[in-house]
Formats: C-alpha cells, sequence, structure tokens
C-alpha cells in the first residue's frame, strides 16, 4: 500500500547548515496491516511520515501510495491524493473555533460534498468514536482522548484509503493511550484501513502493530512482522524488549542462552522439559512475558550447563520444540 | 441668551455638535470599510507569502514589508498633506467627507495590514499543516482556517485599528472639515469656546469606551479557546 524507495530528506537551517533527516529509507507497508515506526528522538520519524503527504518534500526517494508515485504529482493531484490519505497528530490540531461535528466536517466541506451527505457521514462517524453527546461541544471542553477521537474521526471522514498517525498517543495518559490503539485497532480490522503510526512508545507496537520499522539516525536499522523481528537473534527490536543482561558471566562449563517463545510455545513448560529430556539443571536467570496484540511472546535469560557439541544438541532441541535462543557468552 | 446654557454650553451649538458626531461616525465608518478591505488581504499576504508560508514568496514578501513599514513611518499629518493631490484625484474632492475619508483609509492600511499579520500569526502551524494533509487548497486554509481561527485576534486588531482611526479622523477632519475634530477648532480653538471643546472631548471618551467594550466582547463572545 505504501512503498518508499531510498528516500532521503536534508533539510537546510537558516544559518545554512544540513541536516540529513533520512537518509535512504525503504519501507514497504502492506494493505490493511498496521506497520510502526519506532525510534529515538530525531530519528527522523517525524519526517518520514509527513514525506508520505508531502508535508515534506522529500530530497530524493521516491513514495507510492496504492500504487501512486507521490513526489510527482501536480498541485491539484496532490490534494486529491491527500484526501485519500488520513492523518493524526500528537497534539491533535484540532479547529478551536469549530464545534466536533465542525471539525469532523471540515475534509469533507473543503471536498465539496452537499450539506445534507455531510450531516449523515458526521454523525456516522461520531457515532464510530463513540462522541455522538459531544458533536456541539469545542475542542477546550474535551479531554485528551476525546480530542484525538475527533482527530480520529476526521481523518476517517473522507474514507482514506491510509491512516498516518505522528505520536497520536505521545501526549497521553497510558489509560486513555489504551482507549485509542484500541480505538485504532477496531477501525483497521472493521474498516480494513492500513494504518502507519510511528511513536517512540514500545508500547504501543507491542499493543497493535502487526509489522515494525526501528529507525535511528535517518535509517531503518530493520523491519519485518513484530513477532519475527522481537524472536529473532540479535534483532535490535528484541534488544529493546528485553531485560538488560550486561555484566553476567557464565560458570566454567555452561553458557548463557536468551531464548524467545512467541506464540502457544510461550504458555508450554518447554524448559522443564528439555531440562528432563538432556537430564541437566537449568538456572533462570532473567525473564519476561510479554504480549504483542493477542501473542504471547515469553523471553528468558538461561544458564545451561553444557559447552561445545553438547550445547548444540540442547539448542538443536529447543528450536525443535519452536523456540529461538541466542548464545549470549560461554563458559 | 448667554444665561440660557447647560453646564456653560451654549445650546444652540448642539445641532452643531450632533451634526459634527455623526460626520465622524460616517468618517470612521466608512474608512473602517475601506481599511478592512485592502488591509486583511495585505495581512494576509504578509504571513502566506513568509518564509514557511504556504504561498512562500520572499521577494513579494520583502516588497511589502518595506511599503508597510514606509507607511507607517510617515507622521498622519504630513501624508494628510502630502495625499491632497492624490485625494483630488482619487476622491474628485480635498475637503469634506469624501476628502477626509481617503487619506485616513491610505494611512491606515499598513497599520492594519500589521494588526491582521499578528493576529494570523496566532494560528497554530499544526492547524494549518491538518487542512493541507486534508488536501485543503490555500484559498481554503487562507478563509477556513487562517482567518476563521483568528477572528478573536482580528476583532481585537480592528479594535485598536478604530480607536487610533477616532484620534486620527479629528485631525483629517480639521484639514478638510468636518467632524468632531473640525468643530473642537472652530469652536474651542478659535472661538476660545470651551465648553464646546469639552463636549467633544465627552463625545469622544464615550466613543472609545463603547468601541473598546463593544471590541471586548465579541471577541470573548467568539474566542473558543
Ligand atoms: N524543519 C526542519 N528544519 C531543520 N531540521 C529539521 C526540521 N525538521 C526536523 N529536523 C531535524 O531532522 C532530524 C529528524 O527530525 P524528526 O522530527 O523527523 O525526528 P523524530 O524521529 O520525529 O523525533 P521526535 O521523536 O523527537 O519527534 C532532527 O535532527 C531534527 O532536528
Ligand atoms: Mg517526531
Amino acid at each position: 500500500m505504501i512503498r518508499i524507495e531510498n528516500l532521503t530528506k536534508v533539510y537546510t537551517t537558516p544559518d545554512g547548515r544540513q541536516i540529513r533527516a533520512l537518509d535512504g529509507v525503504s519501507l514497504h507497508v502492506r494493505r490493511g496491516e498496521i506497520f510502526g515506526v519506532i525510534g529515538p528522538s530525531g530519528a527522523g520519524k517525524s519526517s518520514l511520515i509527513r514525506c508520505i503527504n508531502l508535508l515534506e518534500r522529500p530530497t530524493s526517494g521516491s513514495i507510492q501510495v496504492d500504487g501512486k508515485e507521490m513526489t510527482r504529482l501536480s498541485g491539484p493531484e496532490l490534494r486529491r491524493e491527500r484526501r485519500q490519505i488520513g492523518m493524526i497528530f500528537q497534539h491533535f490540531n484540532l479547529f478551536w473555533s469549530r464545534t466536533v461535528a465542525e471539525n469532523v466536517a471540515f475534509p469533507l466541506e473543503i471536498a465539496g460534498w452537499p450539506r445534507e451527505k455531510i450531516r449523515r457521514r458526521v454523525a456516522e462517524l461520531l457515532e464510530l468514536v463513540g462522541l455522538t453527546d459531544k458533536a456541539k461541544a469545542y475542542p477546550a471542553q474535551l479531554s485528551g482522548g476525546q480530542k484525538q477521537r475527533v482527530g480520529i474521526a476526521r481523518a476517517l471522514a473522507a474514507e482514506p484509503k491510509v491512516l498516518l498517525s505522528d505520536e497520536a498517543t505521545s501526549a497521553l495518559d497510558p489509560e486513555t493511550t489504551d482507549q485509542i490503539l484500541a480505538l485504532l485497532r477496531r477501525i483497521n480490522r472493521e474498516l480494513g484501513l492500513t494504518i502507519l503510526l510511528i511513536t517512540h512508545q514500545m508500547e504501543v507496537v507491542k499493543a497493535i502493530c502487526d509489522s515494525v520499522a526501528v529507525m535511528s539516525q535517518g535509517r531503518v536499522l530493520e523491519a519485518g512482522p513484530v513477532l519475527e523481528l522481537a524472536s529473532r537473534p540479535g534483532s535490535h527490536l528484541g534488544r529493546m524488549l528485553l531485560p538488560s543482561w550486561n555484566g553476567l558471566t557464565p560458570s566454567p562449563g555452561s553458557s548463557l542462552v536468551a531464548l524467545t517463545f512467541a506464540g502457544q510455545v510461550a504458555l508450554e513448560p518447554v524448559v522443564t522439559r528439555v531440562a528432563r529430556d538432556h537430564g541437566m539443571d537449568i538456572n533462570i536467570l532473567a525473564g519476561e512475558l510479554d504480549a504483542f496484540g493477542s501473542v504471547p511472546v515469553g523471553r528468558l535469560l538461561v544458564e545451561l550447563p553444557r559447552v561445545g557439541e553438547e550445547l548444540q544438541a540442547v539448542l538443536a532441541d529447543l528450536s525443535a520444540r519452536g523456540v529461538r535462543w541466542e548464545v549470549v557468552a560461554r563458559g | 441668551m448667554a444665561e440660557q446654557t447647560i453646564l456653560g454650553l451654549d445650546p444652540s451649538r448642539i445641532p452643531d455638535i450632533l451634526t459634527a458626531t455623526w460626520e465622524t461616525l460616517l468618517m470612521v465608518g466608512w474608512a473602517v470599510l475601506g481599511i478592512l478591505a485592502f488591509g486583511i488581504p495585505l495581512g494576509v499576504l504578509l504571513v502566506v507569502t513568509d518564509t514557511g508560508g504556504i504561498l512562500e514568496n520572499r521577494p513579494l514578501n520583502r516588497v511589502l514589508g518595506f511599503v508597510v513599514n514606509l507607511g507607517r513611518s510617515f507622521p498622519f499629518i504630513i501624508l494628510l498633506v502630502a495625499l491632497v493631490p492624490v485625494t483630488r484625484r482619487v476622491m474628485g474632492t480635498t475637503i469634506g467627507l469624501r476628502g477626509a475619508v481617503f487619506p485616513l483609509i491610505v494611512a491606515a492600511i499598513p497599520f492594519m495590514g500589521r494588526q491582521v499579520e499578528s493576529a494570523l500569526r496566532e494560528v497554530d502551524r499544526g492547524l494549518i499543516e491538518a487542512a493541507l494533509a486534508m488536501g485543503a487548497t490555500p484559498g481554503q486554509v487562507i478563509v477556513r482556517v487562517l482567518l476563521r481561527e483568528a477572528l478573536p485576534g482580528l476583532i481585537r486588531g480592528t479594535t485598536i485599528m478604530i480607536i487610533s482611526l477616532i484620534g486620527y479622523s479629528a485631525m483629517a477632519g480639521a484639514v478638510g472639515g468636518g467632524g468632531l475634530g473640525d468643530l473642537a477648532i472652530r469652536y474651542g480653538y478659535m472661538r476660545f469656546e470651551t465648553p464646546v471643546m469639552i463636549a467633544t472631548l465627552i463625545i469622544l471618551v464615550i466613543m472609545v469606551q463603547l468601541i473598546q467594550w463593544l471590541g471586548d466582547w465579541l471577541a470573548r463572545l467568539l474566542d473558543r479557546r
């Protein structure tokens, strides 16, 4: 649905310095998925998302949304295309002088919809986001979560094929964040809407993303389905998720191994079975059980009293049981 | 005759005072319409052509900025005299209401342009971006976002403009003839009829107070933030 190829964005500051915010970014967002872009502050996430609807003009590279090359559109073509791309913002960007209903009506008004059709569509959207009773309120009278729901309704008004979200939950408290994420998930499922969201909050990726790209300093370090990436040995995402275990050293004759259990296997007593089968004790040093969407993911750091070929045998057995492993240190 | 006064004011002056008040209202009213008609587009241009504006145009922005500053640096009384030939050409006369309104408009357009500019700059960039992201044209952004969201600020700016205009209209009237300024000079200054002078002052004070009150009330009513 969105295909980004070798995108670069260089800003020139007023004093003439050049800032390379995006440095050869390539991404592919599939139709109907929720794709997250995560990375530290200054990584270039906002620049990336703003290039997609050309709020920021890319320095070079290609951006295709639903097969259309965005960078080559004329002014009117771009405006028509933007109507198909909804966007929500960290600070909501609601029009203060307009009521909730008037905010939601805005994209339809500028697209020239007839009054009666707008009225019906707005009612439908307010119903969808659960704000029917706030139709006549002004944004200043709403809570943060309500404001973002108005933002979402407004972004969905013109029936876009893609929703872009720039830190949509970063200004909200955890509880409200969960509500907004649940709403986005529901919209994604019910309307089949493709969502590209950027965030610096791991919880957002965990909660709703199907795929994720990890960005740093203008580059994509890695990208792929969240579960696969999280359990891929040595992945940045995996490292961000894991409890840190720097400085631990195994006793002689043992190895430190990080295990990742994704899906059903996370709920099974794999470790005790392997221990029994190989006639050894497994020492658990650290661990956590997490959930990605509704998929449970377990992570353990264990000490196996094995090295060399004996270790290989245990690891092969773990692989066979669907556990992904990474040897962290050998004694 | 002289003893029949109202706090020292000769009642036979009252029709003159009322006429002059009406003239001032007309002068200010017409001038306000003219000033808004040119000042709002000017302010909009100053904002949208600036760096990072939705119709960025640095050369035009520089030229406009320069002209506005130039206009604002002329003392009004000098502009008033300097404009006499232009006023005659455009309005056909340099005296009376028509003669006085023209220089008032010319003098206040740059001022109003800056008032509009500063009101529009108060509109959060995020709102403009949101509108652009929804596919709004520059014209739609200007009318439906910039001007609309800035309305309370525009009203405050207009209030300030009208109040300064009342003062200037006294000067314009004194030169061209007509209005409270003219009256105050003719009776109060030239004939030493201090009560007439005081009466015009009281009327001016009431006008300013009323306009300030009305402007504040309207701006507050429309401010939804
Ligand atoms: N308009 C601009 N002019 C100059 N530099 C900019 C501009 N916008 C962003 N940058 C720079 O580009 C880099 C990437 O910024 P960007 O906003 O894309 O990062 P981000 O990942 O969204 O960060 P955050 O999480 O803090 O929002 C930063 O170094 C930033 O200072
Ligand atoms: Mg950002």
